[in-house]
């Protein structure tokens, strides 16, 4: 059995149609798994589901042969939003997280425990800063290092690097990808970049535009590492696996339905004509009125 | 035009309300000599204030004290209410955020009687303690309390999910995400709750003092208005007033500390 398994996994809110559909995954223990798809296409619900912050409607999803029924620190989770608590500084923020987890430790072990993945992520200068004080990117590194000093089974990354820019994401990207090497866990990485899922990954899966979403044709990357940024563009593995990757996202797994429901209706109004002159009170002009605009034709007979 | 005028009014902070002040004497003043002539003048007042004021501190009968001895009695008492009404209020509040079940169940009730007015409570109060000064401390802590309930109530409900999804995958406890989540998250909430409940706690005393007699601004206030000394009604008010303000400045002052977090 494999490490993380989920097993026709469907998940839907309300009333409205499925947002997760018959999603089958299985993930071996020490692999690194990205999955790609759509922003709306579920992906921040399929890593709810595996943190076990909200459950499946139907289907299993097991960890080590036991079923996750309730989110735990045996499950890091670096959402895209940072989710820092910005009253406290970033070593409070990790220190909160190792204090829970190694709560039999030495408060010596503990504090050195945290000192070690704040610089981990080279933080160490901004130790005591709050969140508010970070940049976007920085309180990324900070969201990592907390999940990663959890020593977690498996490290859930939604989106991590979708609020950052361009040139911090590739450091990121990098530092992400040395910090797997180091630590070999089990990662999974949600994202809506191919390249970036490609770059980091062993392995990617597509995952098409929901409702009833549901997860493609799981496709291994044989790029040997550490990888070359700057080479990979070329590998010709690259190129045959984005093509797969885009072709899916694009075609019959990807297509978008989208269908109005709703009829809309413009307000009765009509842009004013700054041109025209104002009167020399300066009162307001009248707004003009769809309706009662008189439109003239003219038929000529000729 | 703009730098201009900046430099022609370099002390308007000073010299504005100043100005404001100086037009309030003078209508004061015209009001008392005109059309009611019981209304004694600005120069009056401060002449029969005066002992008050230089000598804030001395206690020459019970009911003839200096004007900062009486609000000390005032405070005292304010405290004592309002003390109650924060370790009452807080916690209420924090269960209406937190459950949706007591929300629902007492909302309703909290609604009805957040508008009662304190002359209201007091003759209430009066009968449950007996007491001039049990029954004022009750009904500066009823009416002081609801700003505190329904702001830390708010702060509550709006701690974004993050917070709480941390909350959940590190699994604290259910004391520690109080302390080290929900607490901390509220407090910006919480802290213009209690700005809001001092102001009408301090309302509150007046009213409550003026009604049972006893020593303390309102008291004094409702003595000399029988005594037919005006003045010192005028005294009383401005000195409510500066109090007041000067409570809600110092509160905003803790208030900004904890915005910023």
């Amino acid at each position: 059995m494999a490490f993380l398994e989920l097993k026709t996994v469907s998940k839907g809110y309300g009333s409205r149609s499925e947002v997760l559909k018959d999603i089958n995954l299985e993930i071996e223990r020490g692999e690194f798994v990205a999955i790609v798809g759509y922003s709306g296409a579920g992906k921040t619900t399929l890593i709810s589901l595996i943190a076990g912050l909200i459950k499946p409607d139907a289907g299993t999803i097991t960890l080590n042969d036991l079923e996750i029924t309730d989110p735990g620190p045996d499950r890091g989770i670096v959402f895209q939003n940072y989710s820092l608590l910005p009253w406290l500084s970033v070593f409070e923020n990790i220190y909160l997280a190792v204090d829970q987890v190694f709560c039999n430790w030495a408060p010596a072990r503990k504090q050195q425990h945290t000192e070690k993945y704040i610089a981990m992520v080279n933080l160490t200068p901004a130790r005591d800063k709050r969140p508010g004080e970070l940049s976007g990117g920085m309180r990324q590194r900070v969201s990592v290092a907390r999940a990663l000093a959890m020593d977690p089974q498996i490290l859930l990354l939604d989106e991590p690097l979708g609020a950052l820019d361009a040139l911090t994401r590739s450091t990121l990207q990098d530092e992400i990808g040395r910090i797997w090497e180091e630590h070999k866990k089990t990662i999974v990485l949600i994202t809506n970049d191919v390249d970036e899922g490609i770059y980091l990954s062993d392995r990617i899966i597509p995952l098409s535009a929901g409702p009833n979403a549901t997860l493609g044709p799981s496709i291994a990357v044989p790029i040997p590492r550490p990888r070359d940024r700057k080479a990979i563009n070329h590998d010709p593995h690259f190129r045959q696996i984005r093509r797969e990757v885009v072709e899916y996202l694009l075609g019959v797994g990807g297509r978008r339905h989208v269908t109005v429901s709703r009829k809309l209706f413009l307000p009765d109004i009509e842009p004013e004509d700054l041109n025209a002159p104002r009167s020399i009170l300066g009162s307001r002009r009248r707004p003009i009125r769809r309706h009662e605009i008189r439109k003239e034709t003219l038929e000529s007979h000729s | 035009m703009i730098t201009n005028r900046r430099s022609e009014f370099k002390l308007d902070w000073l010299i504005l309300p100043l100005l404001g002040a100086v037009v309030v004497l003078l209508l004061w003043q015209m009001a008392s000599t005109t059309w009611s002539k019981d209304l004694p003048g600005p120069l009056r007042t401060w002449t029969a204030s005066k002992p008050y004021i230089m000598k804030p501190f001395e206690k020459r009968g019970e009911l003839d004290q200096g004007i900062l001895r009486f609000t000390w009695y005032s405070l005292v008492l304010v405290v004592k209410g309002y003390t109650v009404a924060l370790l009452v209020g807080t916690p209420i509040g924090f269960m209406l955020g937190l459950s949706k079940f007591f929300s629902k169940s007492f909302d309703p009730i909290i609604q009805i009687l957040r508008p009662v007015s304190p002359l209201a409570w007091l003759p209430l109060g009066l009968i449950l303690f007996q007491k001039s000064q049990p029954a004022a401390v009750f009904t500066i802590a009823v009416c002081a309390m609801w700003p505190t309930v329904l702001n830390t109530a708010v702060g509550v409900r709006s701690i974004p999910q993050d917070y709480l999804n941390v909350a959940k995958v590190l699994k604290l406890s259910r004391t520690r995400t109080l302390f080290k989540v929900l607490i901390p998250a509220t407090l910006p909430y919480m802290f213009t709750g209690f700005r809001l409940s001092l102001g009408i706690a301090w309302l509150v005393i007046v009213a409550a003092e003026m009604l049972t007699g006893s020593p303390g601004v309102g008291g004094f206030l409702w003595q000399e208005y029988n005594a037919l000394i005006y003045e010192h009604i005028i005294l009383c008010i401005l000195t409510i007033g500066v109090i007041g303000f000067v409570l809600d400045r110092l509160m905003s002052l803790v208030e900004r500390r904890f915005k910023t977090v």
